[in-house]
This record gives structure tokens, sequence and C-alpha cells, in this order.
């Protein structure tokens, strides 16, 4: 019984414990570096609860009438653009999927060059896509498609390759033991395996995208980002209202539409 | 009797077919055509050489905006993990009455369903120019993903086991500190890497819209059509991205 | 009558009109261990629960020590709580933190919370709790996470866990119903003694009627929401068994 007086409980080893005071020393010293060094003027934050609360007094009530005039057909555009950009972004993301996936591609100097293609896709953001695209091909709905489809190739080119790498050999096997020729193989034994992977992909994709092209506009890649950034320039609060009210009901339709052909799918 | 080896799927065959027509019908009318496409890719050559190589003069302003960048990152991360955790609690329906948990849930679903940019376009307004605005668009769009999966990372946890520190006598905030986050913090924690780890691709680009960091020395130099001082930025971007991306994969795996 | 446990006419009904317990009286003294046992859904599980009131009982009262529990709310309720100890079928054992966490989180309802979140318990709660893991032959296993174990060392911490809350009575509902039965009889027999040792009245819930005999000094015979037995193991004979369980043929 006396022994148990001595023994001494603590949650965590020493060394435990140095790592995790370490962890808390560099999280507390980056944001103590953080908020001395940033440019924040202490009256814009002071003012700032005042300044958004006057902002949404002036969206109020939004310009109803105006969805009609200027916002309907840059909406549709906008559902173009992503669209469009999805299918054109699996045009270029199932040959360069096929290119990484080991188990198809046996090279592997041409897995890592894909593969990098594919990484620096997604390391661009479609914004910075989209002023790319603006810059070679004029402002317009075409840059749009072109940056949604660059962005998307290393998103959907990653999980695709990640799909068709983590099929099972068995059937690829059975392909080639009837004498199949290589794209018969693939057609039968591994596109089968890999569609449900590719549909789910497909829509999580456009989901994305038609969130994404509703900003492109702003650099002048066509869509409802124009439009938006027209109101905002000429201070149409209650038209921004509007634009801002649409954009988010085609978010939520086209969520509600995903997850309804996706529960369809499977 | 014929009997058939295949049952044709008409319905897929019917929606692939729509999905080409429509494909052709959004291309005429989004004015898209060969020659803008043909005249582009000439106008693509001269802008790739105008390029390169990429000029890496204006380091001390490429740095200087970088940094900004990480700062608005670093801020919106912390801001938006302290404030999801209530939030995140608030909506988990298994924790919270329904009456706090449905208006929590739709305010989360308010932050997620608007694009950062957009919401940082109408901070810039309101607040004015700067990196205020970006650390509250990023704090906004991290909040929403946060809380979100926050949110139904408790929904799935074993209520068994907070049953039984409830049975101990422990107040509501034992019960939270022994039943709930210790079943949930590690995937808290994985959420909150994440974010910090996507909050700083997208704090490069807020500035575009003038919310600070990078993206607004990268729109400037844009419109200035200054494209070797443009390759330079957008390098150290993606170099920036990459190292964030190394180092999240890194701790991720520490922590498991 | 003031001391123990007594229920005056409880009843539940989680849809009205289909009660589960039927106005149950029943005193408990503040020693020993009683069984209840009876088929599943019978309400075993909701008697016990309705006295610490992780189950809302739609009527009566539960009188612990003279003090009725049901009208409790708030930091009442969990004052009535502490002095109870539960243990699970299932253990339910906080899995991600370690044994010694879980012991130390039957303390929860006694310190202040910043002592339970940084996890600076006083040393009589540590010293007790290093106690109660030697008395339940894990002396060594504080550290390792409650997720390692196997099931009969996790009904240990469980039975530790409720201990160390000091209780004045033992709640367990269904403990051995996981467990295989040689560490079944085990894990009885530990709970039996601690509680002899501690002075601690049990109420105990119960498939198995051979472990009731062996273990319980008091057998309470349910059927269908109704006490219909009610005595010492030795009184329990198959016809009352018959009236418990229904059917003819069940110990064929």
């Amino acid at each position: 019984m006396s022994t148990s007086l001595d023994r001494e409980w603590q949650r965590f080893t020493p060394t435990q414990r140095i790592g995790r005071w370490l962890l808390w020393l560099a999280i507390v010293a980056a944001c103590v570096w953080a908020v001395r060094s940033i440019e924040i003027i202490p009256e814009f934050l002071a003012d700032a609860p005042q300044q958004m609360a006057d902002l949404l007094l002036r969206m109020w009530p939004p310009d109803l009438g105006h969805y009609r005039i200027g916002v309907h057909d840059a909406l549709i555009e906008t559902l173009h653009i992503a669209t469009l950009g999805t299918v054109l972004s699996f045009t270029m993301a199932v040959p360069l999927a096929l290119l990484t996936a080991r188990n198809v591609c046996p090279w592997a100097p041409v897995n890592a060059l894909a593969n990098l293609l594919l990484v620096a896709s997604r390391s661009v953001n479609s914004l910075v896509w989209a002023l790319l695209f603006v810059a070679v091909f004029g402002p317009g709905a075409l840059a749009g498609v072109l940056a949604i489809a660059f962005r998307s190739v290393g998103f959907v080119g990653k999980l695709l390759a990640e799909a068709i790498e983590e099929t099972p050999r068995g059937p690829m096997e059975a392909m080639a033991a009837v004498g199949a020729p290589w794209g018969h193989g693939m057609l039968k034994g591994m596109w089968p395996q890999v569609q449900p992977a590719f549909w789910g992909i497909a829509l999580f994709r456009w989901d994305i995208n038609v969130r994404e092209s509703a900003v492109l506009g702003l650099v002048g890649a066509g869509g409802i980002g124009v439009a938006l950034d027209d109101a905002i320039n000429f201070f149409h609060w209650d038209r921004v209202a509007t634009i801002l009210l649409a954009i988010l009901v085609v978010v939520v339709i086209a969520e509600i539409v995903v997850t309804q052909i996706r529960k369809r799918l499977i | 009797m014929t009997r058939t080896a295949f049952t044709p799927n008409w319905t897929a065959r019917g929606a692939l077919l729509a999905l080409a027509l429509y494909c052709v019908f959004a291309v005429t009318q989004l004015d898209i055509s060969w020659a803008r496409i043909l005249t582009g890719f000439g106008e693509g050559g001269r802008f790739l050489a105008r390029m390169w190589p990429p000029n890496f003069e204006r380091w001390d302003t490429l740095v200087e905006g970088m940094l900004e960048s990480i700062q608005i990152a670093v801020l919106s991360s912390v801001a938006g993990i302290i404030l999801s955790l209530p939030l995140g609690l608030m909506a988990a329906r298994n924790l919270s009455p329904a009456w706090v948990s449905a208006p929590v849930r739709g305010f989360i679903a308010l932050c997620r369903s608007l694009h950062y940019v957009i919401v940082a376009i109408l901070f810039v307004k309101a607040v004015g120019f700067g990196a205020l605005a970006g650390v509250a668009a990023l704090t906004v769009a991290s909040m929403g993903f946060i809380a979100k999966l926050f949110a139904e990372a408790i929904e799935e946890i074993s209520m068994k086991q907070v049953e039984a520190v409830r049975a101990t006598g422990a107040g509501p905030a034992g019960v939270l500190l022994y039943g709930v986050l210790p079943q949930v913090a590690s995937r808290f924690v994985g959420f909150c890497i994440y974010q910090l780890d996507s909050n700083l691709r997208n704090s490069t680009l807020v500035g575009i819209v003038g919310a600070g960091g990078i993206g607004g020395t990268l729109f400037a130099a844009f419109k200035r059509f200054d494209y070797d001082f443009v390759a330079a930025i957008l390098l150290s971007i993606i170099a920036l991205i990459f190292l964030a991306e190394l180092v999240s994969a890194r701790v991720r795996k520490a922590l498991q | 009558m003031s001391a123990g446990l007594s229920l005056r006419g409880l009843s539940k009904a989680y849809v009205p009109g289909k009660p589960v317990l039927r106005d149950i009286t029943l005193d408990f003294a503040p020693e020993g261990v009683t069984a209840i046992i009876g088929p599943s859904g019978t309400g075993k599980s909701t008697l016990i629960r309705c006295i610490n009131r992780l189950v809302e009982p739609s009527g009566g009262q539960v009188l612990l020590d003279g003090q009725d529990l049901v009208p409790l709310r708030g930091r009442e309720l969990r004052l009535a709580r502490r002095r109870i100890g539960m243990v699970f079928q299932e253990y339910n054992l906080v899995e991600r933190l370690s044994v010694m966490e879980n012991l130390l989180s039957g303390r929860l309802g006694y310190v202040p919370l910043w002592r339970a979140w940084l996890r600076k318990y006083p040393a009589e709660d540590i010293a007790r709790a290093f106690e109660l893991l030697d008395a339940v032959g894990l002396p060594d296993h504080a550290t390792r996470r409650a997720d390692a174990l196997s099931g009969g060392q996790r009904q240990r911490v469980g039975i530790a866990r409720a201990l160390m809350q000091r209780p004045a009575l033992l709640l367990a509902d269904e403990p051995t119903s996981s467990l295989d039965p040689r560490t079944a009889v085990e894990v009885m027999e530990l709970l039996t003694t601690l509680t002899q040792r501690e002075q601690v009245p049990v109420i105990i819930n119960i498939h198995n009627v051979e472990l009731a005999k062996r273990y319980c000094g008091r057998i309470i015979g349910m059927h269908q929401g109704a006490v219909v037995f009610d005595g010492p193991p030795e009184a329990l004979e198959a016809s009352h068994l018959q009236l418990i369980y229904g059917g003819e043929g069940w110990q064929e």
C-alpha cells in the first residue's frame, strides 16, 4: 500500500512534454510574428464591424429586377464554363492518369514526368490560370474554360491515377490470358473497375468548378464574375446582393444535384 | 425466342449523348472559334517567350509579398480554428438541441457557399485594402471548412463513452473534455493542418482583389505586362506551396 | 428507511401507452450484491438507468438515502450522480485516453474544471487510482491507452473508474455479457470482493443465472417490466425461472 503513495503519474513522458511545449511555443511565436509585422491599421480594425453593417444595409433590399437584365445570361455562361472546363480537363487528365499509374505504364521516368505535370497543374490556382489565359486569348469565356480545365487536370488526374492503381490485377490478367489486345483489356478489365470512381470524381470536380467559375470574371475570364465586378465598381450594392444570391442559389442547387446523382450511381 | 446477351443501358447512353450535344451547344454559346484559338497559340508563344527568363531583380518586393501572404495564412488559420471549436460543437446534432444546431449549421453552410475571393472583395469594400481583409476572408472560409468537418466528426463519436463520463457526475465541460474531445482531437488537428495548407495557397491569391499578400504584386505585374516578373512570382508561389505540402504531409505522418 | 436505495412506484414508458417499467417498488439494503435477472427487453437496463437518471423515469420516486433523485436538475443531479458509480456492458471507457485518465474521469464530479483540463489531480486521487489499479490487477497499465486493452482488462478499468467516485451505490449493467465465460467469472469475483471491501452496495443486471446465484445475496426476477421474484438465491427455483423467462423448454 505504501508504495502507491510514492508513485507519480504524469500524462506525458518528459520528452513528449518538451515536444508539446516546443510546438505550442512555435505556434504562439508564429502568431506574435504575424500580428506584429502584418500591416493592419488599428482604426480599420475597430471600424470593421460598423463598416460591414453599413455595407449590408446598402445591399438591402436586393435589386431583384436586375436579375433578368444583367445576371441571368452571365449565370448560364458560368455554368457553361464549369461544365466545358470539367469535360476538357478529363480529356487531358485521363491520358496523364494512365501514364502516372504504375500498373498501367511500367516506365518510371514517364510516371514521374506525368505526375510532375499533374502537380504543376494543381499548384497554380484557377484564378492565376485565368490571368495567364486572359493574357494569351484575351478576355472572355474561352480563357475561363481553359483556366478551369487546366486547374482541374491535376486534381482529376491524381484521383484517377490513385483509383487505377488500386484496382486488383486479376481481371486484367484474365483478359491477357484469353489473348485480348491491350486496348480490349483496358476497356473490359480496367474500365468497369474504375468507372464508379471516375463518375464520382467528375461530379465532385464539377461541383467545385461551379464555385470557382463564379469568380473567374473578376480577372476578365467570363461568367458571372464580370457582372459582379461591374456592380461592385459602380457601387450598385443592391445589384451585388442579387448576384451573390444568384451564386448562392446555383452553388446550393449544384451540390444537391451532385448528391442526388451520386446516390443513383452508387 | 431471341435472347439478348446484354441489356443496353439506354439511360446511360442517353445521358452521354445529351452531355455531348450540350458541349457542342455550349461551345457555340460561348463564342469559341478555331480562329481565336489559333491566334491564341501564336500569342501564347510570344507570352511564354516574354516570361523567360524569370526576373528576380525585385526580390525584396517579392519576399515582402510572400511574407505577408504567410502572415495572412497563419492569422486566418488561428482565428478560424479558434472560432470553429465552439461552432463545430454547437452544430453537432448529437450534443446540441435543434434550436442551436440548425442556425449554426446554416451559418456554416453560408460561410462555405461563397468563394473566398468574393468574401475578400466584400471585406475589402468594408474594411479597406490590405491584409486585414484577406485575414477576415480566409477566416470565414476556414470556419466553414473546419467547423463542418468537426461537427461531422463529433456526430460520429460513440455516445456510450459520453454516457459513461456523464454517469460519473461530470458537468457539461467535464463531459466535453473527457468524453467528447479525446474522441475527435486527432481528426480535428488533421483538419486544422489541412486548412493551414489550403489557407497558404489561398493567401497568395486574395491580393488580386486587394486583400493583401503576394497576389497584389502578381496582379500589378500582370497589368504592367511585366511578364518576366510574373514568372518569378509564380515560381516562388509554386515553391512555397510545394514546401507547405511537404511539411504538412510530414506533420500528418508524425501525428499518426 | 433513510439508508440505502428505495424505488417507489417507478415507471417508464418510452412510447406513451407501452410501459417498459410498471410501478416498481423495491428497497435495497446499504450493503451486499443484488442481481436483477430477466429476459432481454424486459426493462432491466432501463431500471438501472432510471436510478442514475441516464434514462428519465416517467413516474415514481428514486430515493437515495432519503433524497428523491427524480426531480433533480443540473448541478444537483450531478452531485447525486457522482455518488452512484456505474459499470457498463461494453465497458464504455474513453478509448483514446490512457487507463489513468479513464480512472481519474471518475473524479470529474469532484475536481474543479481547470484541474480536469490540465490533468492536475490532487495527489490523493492519484494515489487512490494506483491503489485501485493494484486491486484490479493492472498495476503496470496506468499509461496504456484504453483501446490497447483486452475486454477483461477494460472491464477491470471500468470497475476501478466507478470505485474512484467512492460511490454510495454501484450500478452494473450486464458487466459480464461481452466477456468470455472464464473472464466473466473473474470479473464477477473482482466486482463482488472489491465492493465488499469498500462496503458499497451493488445492483447488477445479469443474464447468467448461475453467476447471479453464485455471487449475489439477493435476486430480483423481472418479467415484462414488473418484479415477479424477489428473494435469496436459495429460494430461486425452476418454477420461478419459468415465470421470469416464460415458456417451458428454455432450460434444456
